[in-house]
């Protein structure tokens, strides 16, 4: 057994995508303790509810994160709708679906690229983030934005998508479909990308269970729980299954993620066929006062939102618990007794989105 | 090593290698933009009476309207491009324009002068860099 030695690990790292900082207790190669810190890059956007109107609020809410902010915006909504009794239109609820998968979509996509990058596999990295640039180009031309997209507001959507652009969208979906389904047998056959994660960073179902890992993070351990199957939006109406994969390292996680692009695929497609016609929003009238927390799944698993209002247009409280948050303990559990040099992939497994966890 | 996953991935080479380029080749080729894609913001001076409801309900407070200066100015890099301006101002004299905002270096407030169009139809509106 060698000496211990604390390597100091971050927050900022070549291979470190976002800035969290690890001690890392190592003895010879491996490691045999992992103490995280964050807090470098805090901005302090729960405080502005004291001073934001709770409809401007959404937008604030969106910007949390630079990835998965449709959904961001959506939680924030769909607490204070729900706490001040207001119906969405069935529009407004496929829309925001397929809005979500849209950014599902491109935020694993994202996160597929950075793994092939993490795995030296570059031109795989390239093609991820090739046929991600398409699905920004149909989230831009739905929306105005491309990856911001200020499409959700308090009462329902700001923008419809009109039925000439949805068969066009649609159409151009399938071609990136099997564009996509290339990139994905990459994943799932390739020997390197294999090589590289299989094995790596394995967490056992208890230990997910019980350390509260979320999203991918748990269905790679084989814990079947996806905040989707609440209900919210439209999802009530749609059929899917979470997908799991039970080997529990980092190749089982990249395999949910390989798994759910398609899924998202699929439920763009049943959101599409079934969307109603009508309105997209409703009038907001009054204040919200009471309580509430909305919960949602996002790319990188269950995000919850504390919404309390006084009756003013200011909030009281806004709370959010996002998944990389609850995903740290379990990461600090893979890392420990890893090599160093399987740290950066196993970081990267749970598809940490610090400045998330930060607000 | 199997030799099926090779191939798995030289299709994908072989199609980059004979296929076009993924990318949209710009500045060479000009950029097109969706119809919806939201960009700067844009004033019509000639429309504005500075009621201020935009500068106040902008989430960023980029926007600052000065009634007795009769200015309405703008700071770029503040601007999310939300469009809430847009939406909500009584006399729809904001839009976004179609394009993104072009990258600075410097100075990005743009001020404009308001004011109402007198009676030859001659209007005296400028903009100045501030
Ligand atoms: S731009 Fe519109 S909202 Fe803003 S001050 Fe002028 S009239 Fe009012
Ligand atoms: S687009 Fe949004 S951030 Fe920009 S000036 Fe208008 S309200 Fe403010």
């Amino acid at each position: 057994m060698g000496k211990r030695t604390v390597i100091p690990f971050g927050p900022q790292h070549p291979v470190l995508p976002e800035p969290i900082h690890l001690d890392l207790a190592i003895e010879d190669e491996r490691v045999v303790e992992a103490i995280p810190s964050l807090g470098f890059v805090h901005r302090g956007l729960e405080l502005l509810v004291e001073k934001m109107d709770f409809q401007e609020m959404v937008f604030v809410a969106e910007r949390i994160c630079g990835i998965c902010s449709f959904m961001h915006g959506l939680g924030c909504s769909l607490g204070i709708e729900e706490i001040m009794g207001i119906e969405v239109p069935e529009r407004a609820r496929y829309l925001r679906t397929i809005w979500s998968e849209l950014s599902r979509i491109h935020s694993h996509l994202l996160w597929l690229g950075l793994a092939a990058d993490a795995a030296g596999f570059e031109s795989l990295f390239t093609h991820s983030w090739r046929v991600r640039e398409k699905i920004l180009d149909i989230a831009e031309e739905t929306t105005g934005g491309r990856v911001i997209f200020g499409a959700c507001k308090v009462g329902g959507t700001r923008r419809d998508i009109d039925g000439e652009t949805l068969v066009r969208v649609l159409g151009r979906m399938k071609d990136i479909e099997a564009d996509y389904r290339s990139i994905a047998a990459v994943f799932r056959d390739d020997y390197s990308m294999r090589h590289r994660f299989s094995g790596v960073g394995v967490m056992s179902r208890e230990e997910a269970r019980e350390l509260g890992a979320v999203g991918p993070t748990a269905r790679g351990s084989g814990i079947a729980r996806d905040t989707r199957e609440l209900g919210y939006a439209a999802y009530g109406g749609l059929d899917f299954e979470p997908v799991i994969e039970d080997a529990g390292d980092c190749y089982a996680r990249c395999m949910v993620r390989v798994r759910e692009v398609h899924q998202s695929f699929d439920l763009i497609r049943q959101a599409a066929a079934k969307i109603p016609g009508g309105p997209v929003e409703v009038k907001v009238k009054g204040f919200p006062e009471g309580e509430y927390f909305s919960r949602l799944e996002q790319p990188r698993g269950e995000v919850i939102y504390y919404i309390r209002g006084n009756g003013t247009k200011f909030l009281d409280r806004f709370r959010v618990r996002t998944p990389t948050f609850a995903n740290i303990g379990p990461m600090v559990k893979m890392l420990a007794g890893c090599e160093l040099a399987d740290v950066p992939v196993i970081v990267l497994s749970i598809d940490p989105c610090i400045s998330c966890a930060e607000r | 090593m199997p030799l099926l996953p090779i191939v798995k991935m030289t299709k994908t080479v072989m199609k980059s290698l004979l296929g076009g380029s993924a990318c949209k080749m710009y500045p060479a080729r000009k950029p097109t933009f969706f119809g919806g894609t939201r960009g700067p913001v844009e004033i019509d001076p000639s429309k504005c009476v500075l009621c201020g409801l935009c500068a106040k309900k902008c989430p960023a407070g980029a926007i600052a309207v000065d009634r007795e200066g009769k200015t309405w100015e703008i700071d770029r890099l503040k601007c999310i491009v939300c469009s809430l301006c847009a939406d909500i101002c009584p006399k729809k004299c904001l839009v976004l324009r179609n394009d993104y905002t072009p990258p600075v270096t410097g100075e990005t407030k743009d001020v404009f002068r308001i004011e109402p169009v007198s009676k030859e139809g001659h209007q005296d509106q400028g903009k100045s860099k501030g």
